[in-house]
């Protein structure tokens, strides 16, 4: 994995009238890495995205892309990027080896070249047994697994996605998940994946970069952004214990370093300054409880998420997974330090 | 069906001139036997319009039909936003749409008119003069740029709507105002600056037909009219009002083709000049529009 910087952007800007999408963006990726931009809807991914292409002029700034201007030199770009946008559509009434045949040809590709990238591409993601098929007849699924074939049909260095992820069944998601992580691991692609699906996103980004109102507020691997959020003492603790009575929530908040506890459903939620997992279990024990469940949630991507959305002044929670259980917005107020 | 129905009303309307014995004025006798083969295009028989007034009235409903989807359709479907990330420019895009579509109208236009020529020559055994071959194929060069017009306008809402029914509905108002409804504005406009009863009504009248042609002139339907009335008529040697004092020691003929182009060729500008314009305003609009999912 190279360390040169492929993409970069400097005090990229973008109003829309008075509305600001995205705020003086500073953003650096490396080639060969896979980045995560992270934010919820309305944050200004999509505006960046955009801009990125040279499919939006930005106010202010500029962007590059291996060294190309991406407002001036759009062209030059796209032959080396690949988009996948959240909707991707298809010429309905040609069959996906047709639809594929034509964005080879706006690529500039000869018919030989072209058969063989097409064949490969879909082979790669799993598209042969329809290819024959109209394009109007597929599913979602098999939508996005084309698109990702006409992407990879000009053999891209970069490869942007906007929402890969969304709608698609567990099973389609694993094996989306999965082929990002070859196509950046084996070919050596830059991924730039633009989601708000985090549990997805943490599994398979290197880098992520938290956007909210058009600002990045954090950018980092996710380690060290639950890191950050630690050495800031922001610690939170899953407790379930028997028996369950009322007793516990004072005990707990009786003891030292203890900001809050809240309850949630059957668990109390201890938030701290320190790691108090320890003395939590001492205590647990000499009170005579059991514990049932003990998980310490800050390393969680959902929780990092939340805390920089309230360190950004947000007053909204952000987006949850379903997968995640049973989490409601507006859970934690603003009387948090 | 239009080349059908047109070519059954000229054949029977043809026929019966050619064989007509009338005791007409010389003139209109030998004009009438010299250029009897573009008779098949602007004859008409008892109660069907000719083949030019057919094609006058339907042409722009193809140009229009060619070109309301042009973008709508892609937007909708989020075939553009694929589209645009390949590297081509996005003017070729455009000027593809508007290119390919102007070529098929291109082809049907000259295949409908040989089409005609060929059926013509073959029910009824006379042959086109190379005088009158000109003529036909200036007529449908006009025809090409009239429904090309109508092409561009089409486009240009496709660009600006964001459903095709809205571009296909706006193209189709503007063209019923201006096929039926401009020629009665044009009337009512004139005769309100410019009456003809009362009592200005002799020195008025003049200024008040000008200004009716002016406002007619503004449709691109009457420019076209007016334009192929010329061209396949060569007993109209003047366009607008003559007076008498103009006429007296005219010499008695048909006009020739390059003196009929002549008269026409404003109306063939103005048509180019409309659908230029008419393009170039969704070409500019589509250029600085941002292309989102």
């Amino acid at each position: 994995m190279a360390d040169e910087t492929i993409i970069s952007t400097k005090g990229l800007t973008k109003h829309y009238g008075e509305i600001t999408a995205v705020d003086h963006l500073d953003l650096s990726i490396r080639a060969g890495e896979i980045f995560g931009l992270l934010g919820p809807n309305g944050a200004g991914k999509t505006t960046t995205t955009l801009m990125l292409l040279g499919l939006t002029e930005p106010t202010e700034g500029s962007a590059q892309i291996a060294g190309h201007d991406c407002t001036r030199d759009p062209i030059s770009i796209k032959r080396i990027t690949g988009y996948l946008p959240d909707s991707v559509g298809f010429y309905n009434d040609m069959t996906g080896r047709e639809n594929l045949r034509f964005t080879a040809r706006l690529n500039n590709l000869d018919s030989k070249s072209a058969e063989e990238r097409i064949d490969a591409a879909l082979e790669r993601v799993g598209m042969t047994y329809a290819a024959d098929r109209k394009a109007g007849t597929y599913s979602r699924g098999m939508r996005q697994r084309l698109g990702i074939a006409d992407v990879l049909l000009k053999d891209p260095k970069i490869i942007i996605m906007d929402e890969p992820t969304i709608g698609l069944d567990p099973e389609g998601i694993h094996d989306l998940v999965k082929l990002i992580r070859e196509l950046a691991v084996k070919d050596g692609r830059t991924v730039l994946i633009s989601s708000h699906q985090l549990y997805q996103v943490q599994q398979i980004c290197d880098r992520v970069g938290i956007f909210v109102k058009g600002r990045l507020i954090a950018c980092g691997p996710i380690q060290e952004l639950a890191h950050q959020l630690e050495s800031e003492g922001n610690f939170l603790l899953e407790l379930e214990a028997e028996p369950r009575d009322g007793r516990l929530e004072e005990l707990l908040r009786s003891q030292e370093g203890v900001r809050e506890v809240t309850r949630e459903n059957e668990m109390l939620l201890i938030r701290s300054a320190v790691d108090m997992r320890g003395s939590v279990m001492e205590l647990l024990a000499n009170n005579g409880y059991s514990p049932l469940l003990l998980r310490q949630r800050s390393g969680d991507l959902d929780e990092i998420y939340r805390r920089y959305f309230e360190k950004a002044g947000d007053t909204h929670v952000g987006q949850t997974d379903p997968a995640a259980g049973k989490k409601r917005p507006f859970l934690h107020k603003k009387e948090e330090s | 069906m239009t080349c059908i129905v047109g070519l059954y009303s000229a054949l029977t309307a043809l026929r019966a001139s050619a064989a007509s014995t009338d005791a007409n004025t010389q003139a209109s006798n030998y004009a009438a036997q010299e250029y009897m083969f573009l008779n098949l295009f602007t004859t008409s028989g008892s109660s069907i319009p000719s083949i030019v007034s057919f094609l006058a009235f339907l042409g722009p409903l193809g140009g229009v039909l060619l070109g309301f989807d042009a973008v709508n359709r892609e937007r909708s479907h989020g075939t553009l936003n694929r589209l645009v990330s390949q590297p081509i420019y996005r003017d070729s895009v455009i000027a593809g749409k508007f290119l390919g579509a102007f070529t098929v109208v291109c082809i049907t236009v000259f295949s409908i008119g040989f089409l005609i020529c060929g059926a013509g020559i073959f029910s009824t055994g006379i042959v086109p003069g190379g005088e009158e071959i000109a003529r036909i194929i200036a007529f449908l060069l006009l025809t090409c740029f009239y429904i090309g017009f109508w092409l561009a306008l089409a486009i240009f809402f496709s660009v600006v709507c964001r459903h095709t029914a809205t571009s296909a509905l706006a193209c189709i108002a503007i063209w019923i105002f201006l096929s039926f409804f401009m020629t009665m504005l044009a009337g009512a406009l004139a005769g309100a600056v410019y009456p003809t009863s009362g009592a200005n009504a002799m020195t008025n009248t003049l200024s008040n037909y000008k200004m009716t042609l002016t406002l007619d002139r503004l449709s691109p339907y009457y420019l076209f009219s007016e334009a192929i009335s010329t061209i396949l008529n060569p007993n109209v040697r003047a366009i607008g009002i003559v007076t008498q004092s103009q006429l007296s020691g005219a010499v008695v003929g048909y006009l020739s083709f390059g003196q009929s182009l002549l008269l026409v060729w404003p109306h063939l500008v103005c048509l180019v000049a409309l659908t230029a314009i008419c393009f170039g305003i969704g070409y500019v609009c589509f250029m600085r529009q941002e292309i989102r999912a």
